[in-house]
């Protein structure tokens, strides 16, 4: 093995503090919220306003690659350490997560390729010949040479992408895919060949939420639409509550099913997952402080914060973006656990509640949150309108254990600039989801069943997918779908400061202030209701009693 | 009073023996000089504002493996320990190696090549802030001087193979490195180069440009008890390895050092003309496309 010397300690002056809700009252600063490229302070009506802080980012591993080496030679569950699975003549397949997580994208060296290149010493020590590496994207766009050398390290790209043994999954290839057999619910279960055929799959997650890993992993990263299908529709969406609770996720019920297929069509899989602690932003450096808690904002916090602000403003849009985009989070690895999938899975999401949830007691009747540059489908990407509604009403919206924050009925407000602006590149059937469907109608079932299947099995998408850098001719519906849970529980959906014709496009309201969109609500749910912000990234999600 | 008295030295009375005169050049150049901030400055300027330009034109290089770094705390002391083929691996490694090791890096040069007249010792402790060390066995004061350095927060580069390669092919790394390392202990960061003996060869005066590759290895921890011949074999294998790895990929390395059968920085054990060649049918050197590809 290769000998290392123990590794950095992190020199922190005091333990994490959980997160935690604020009642807002007279006293209280101007709260942050994010806005897209952008960045602002907004005054909480006192007595009848909370926010939900962030835990403090966990202490991370002090010698991550030992903890990395220590969990392949003692796996979980019913899985033998990974050197004993190991032969010289076998067919193994490495899977890792794509350009989606983390989020932001985290600083050298990222934990797939701390991970990667620790599975393929062991298989160098075993004298494994045929081995391939595929990000495992399902139906996202292809990864650039820079993004995947940056996921898995030169190292390991030059070793292996030369000899076309490293690359993106294609759930296109009509000669690369397989069934492997159906759920008893009738659900097809698709995966990749040289996946399914190898004698062993080794497959690295980074579980940034606890939606990631456990079975959606092989079950979802590794299939394409006819799997995929499934359990990615309206009907599965509207009955996970919420898609980040395994348990109450119906998205996670069926991946589970078709895991179990997988499990009796003979694939063996050695799962490796892995949790990263909230450090968004860094400790110190430029952006610290936006995971400061505002009444901690010392003078250099005021400084910095007011400079970037007069900076952001002065800067082009195109500007604006590549500053934000380039940032790297200064993510720590807090555990990293290998074995058998679902043994694995349980300890990790332990892990990920751990840092993520936070107490709360009972619902709102309005919902304010700050929608940041940067959600799974736009790394590198612009944030166009459809993306904006998938991270408001999909993700964000979703990241509570219970009951939803916001009561039925109640109002969600966003706050995000939703730019009528597309990448043509990256999302060309967005573009024509937007002025086609969403000009038609906003409902979910309908734009399911009236033109899902023409935009799948567009030749042109399917070609740009596969050959280009384009999300796959179905993805905007899965985004639209990904909201449905929200969109059937909330009474209305304001978004602040976009552009109106988009926000209206998106069948919601526009307001130009946080004090309008907080008037406009009352016209749902009732004068001086009780309002909730979800004070998010770093990711804070809310366990709601 | 006799103006020639004041400035004149005064003659020694015949019958009285001189006292011995102890030498300004070699292991005994001063250089404490050299390591005060205003030398650090210009030094830093003259690293930023000319070696660098000059490397980049000359070596056109490429850096590989400085994630491995990532595990040193950044206030640790390190020695960076590299096989040596021309006079260019110096400034090569000064403009490779990151910050903060780079602001407070200290190259131990031969005292016999670098630091025989007190020009050319002046020029390497100024340009490189080098020290000069015993090519063949490290005595007490440079030992003595290195540990000083490195407990004042210096890194060193040595060149454990003792001086420039004769044909392109290493030589065994002698055991300087690792005394240091075992006696201050701190890691040894091994770093493999490759091409600069393209550029400035053993023999050659004048410089030809030719792209190179400069390898960061993981540190290596002396252990309790190890041997300094031990460490220093660790450190020849490590550089071995990042050679292999440089010559055909990081998988292929890794095989071939699991199965023990890295090839040797040494090279054949033949004929000199067949070492030669070997060399010469050694990895394609990368070429610069002049066009784009239509």
């Amino acid at each position: 093995m290769i000998q290392l010397p123990a590794g950095k300690t992190n020199k922190r002056t005091r333990t994490p503090r959980p997160g935690f809700v604020l009642d807002v009252d007279k006293s209280t600063p101007p709260i942050l919220f994010h806005h897209g490229e952008g960045l602002k302070l907004e005054k909480l009506p006192a007595g009848r306003s909370r926010v939900i802080y962030p835990a403090e980012p966990h202490d991370g591993l002090s010698d991550p690659d030992g903890a990395i080496r220590d969990a392949l030679d003692n796996p979980l569950g019913e899985s033998e350490p990974l050197r004993a699975l190991l032969t010289p003549t076998m067919k193994l397949t490495i899977a890792f997560d794509d350009i989606s997580l983390p989020l932001p994208p985290m600083r050298k060296p990222d934990v797939r390729q701390r991970i990667i290149e620790a599975v393929l010493d062991l298989a160098a020590e075993a004298g494994v010949d045929d081995i391939h590496i595929i990000a495992a994207l399902a139906l996202h766009r292809r990864m650039t040479e820079d993004e995947l050398r940056h996921a898995v390290g030169d190292r390991v790209y030059d070793a292996f992408e030369p000899h076309g043994a490293l690359y993106n999954h294609d759930a296109e290839d009509p000669d690369g895919m397989v069934l492997l057999g159906e759920t008893k619910h009738g659900e097809e279960v698709q995966m990749n060949k040289r996946a399914a055929e190898s004698d062993l799959i080794v497959y690295v997650n980074i579980n940034l939420v606890s939606m990631d890993g456990g079975w959606k992993s092989t079950a979802t990263g590794l299939s394409g639409y006819q799997g995929l299908r499934h359990h990615h529709n309206v009907e599965t969406m509207q009955a996970s509550k919420s898609f980040m609770d395994r348990h109450n996720s119906e998205l996670h019920h069926s991946n589970w099913r078709m895991g179990k297929v997988i499990r009796d069509a003979g694939v063996k899989i050695f799962q490796i997952e892995t949790t990263v602690n909230n450090n968004t932003f860094g400790v110190d450096g430029p952006l610290a402080v936006l995971q400061k808690r505002e009444w901690e904002w010392n003078g250099r916090d005021r400084a910095s914060f007011a400079a970037m602000q007069a900076g952001l403003r002065r800067m082009p849009a195109a500007t604006r973006r590549k500053a934000f985009q380039s940032w790297l989070a200064p993510y720590e690895l807090t555990s990293v656990q290998a074995g058998e999938v679902e043994a694995v899975h349980e300890v990790t999401t332990a892990n990920t509640l751990a840092q993520h949830l936070v107490p709360v007691e009972g619902q709102t009747d309005v919902l304010t949150m700050g929608l940041p540059y940067i959600c799974p489908y736009n790394v590198n990407s612009v944030m166009n309108p459809i993306l904006v509604m998938c991270l408001g009403l999909g993700y964000f919206f979703n990241l509570y254990r219970g009951k939803p924050l916001v009561r039925e009925g109640g109002v969600l407000i966003m706050s995000h600039p939703t730019p009528w602006e597309f990448h043509p590149v990256h999302h060309p059937s967005y573009i024509d989801f937007f002025e086609e469907v969403l000009a038609d109608t906003t409902d979910p079932i309908e734009i399911e069943q009236k033109y899902e299947k023409q935009y799948a099995e567009d030749e042109w998408y399917r070609h740009l997918y596969r050959t280009s850098h384009a999300y796959h001719g179905v993805h905007p519906f899965y985004m639209w779908y990904w909201g449905s849970h929200a969109l059937q529980h909330l009474g209305q959906v304001i978004i602040v400061g976009g552009d109106v014709r988009a926000v209206k496009r998106l069948g919601f309201r526009p307001a130009s202030t946080l004090q309008d969109a907080l008037e406009m609500a009352g016209d749902v749910v009732g004068p001086q209701p009780t309002i909730t912000h979800y004070h998010n990234p770093p990711i804070v999600m809310a366990d709601v009693t | 009073m006799n103006l020639r008295w004041v400035v004149r030295k005064p003659p020694v009375p015949l019958g009285v023996d001189p006292l011995p005169q102890r030498s300004r050049t070699g292991v005994n150049f001063p250089t404490d000089w050299a390591h005060r901030p205003l030398a650090k400055t210009v030094r830093a300027g003259f690293v930023e504002g000319v070696m660098r330009p000059v490397v980049s034109t000359l070596a056109l290089p490429t850096r590989r493996g400085l994630d491995r770094l990532d595990i040193l705390d950044v206030d640790q002391p390190v020695i960076f320990a590299a096989n040596h083929h021309s006079h260019i691996d110096t400034p090569l490694l000064l403009t490779s190696i990151p910050r903060p090791w780079r602001r407070e890096l200290v190259p131990m040069a031969a005292a016999d090549y670098f630091f025989g007249n007190s020009l050319s010792g002046a020029i390497a402790a100024l340009s490189l802030g080098a020290v000069p060390m015993e090519r063949n066995k490290v005595n007490r004061t440079s030992a003595d001087k290195a540990v000083e350095l490195i407990e004042a927060g210096h890194s060193l580069v040595i060149f454990p193979e003792g001086g420039r390669s004769p044909d392109g092919w290493g030589r065994q790394f002698r055991r300087g490195a690792a005394y240091l390392a075992l006696r201050a202990d701190v890691p040894v960061v091994p770093v493999h180069i490759e091409g600069t003996s393209r550029i400035l060869p053993k023999g050659r005066s004048r410089p030809k440009a030719a792209p190179t590759t400069v390898t960061f290895g993981y540190p290596l921890t002396p252990t309790d008890g190890e041997r300094s011949q031990d460490l220093s074999n660790r450190i020849e294998a490590a550089v071995a390895q990042m050679s292999d790895e440089v010559s055909s990929d990081w998988y292929q390395a890794r095989r071939r050092a699991h199965a023990g059968e890295t090839p040797s920085l040494a090279g054949p054990r033949v004929g000199a003309w067949r070492r030669i060649w070997a060399l010469e049918s050694g990895p394609k050197r990368r070429s610069r496309r002049a066009w784009p590809k239509v």
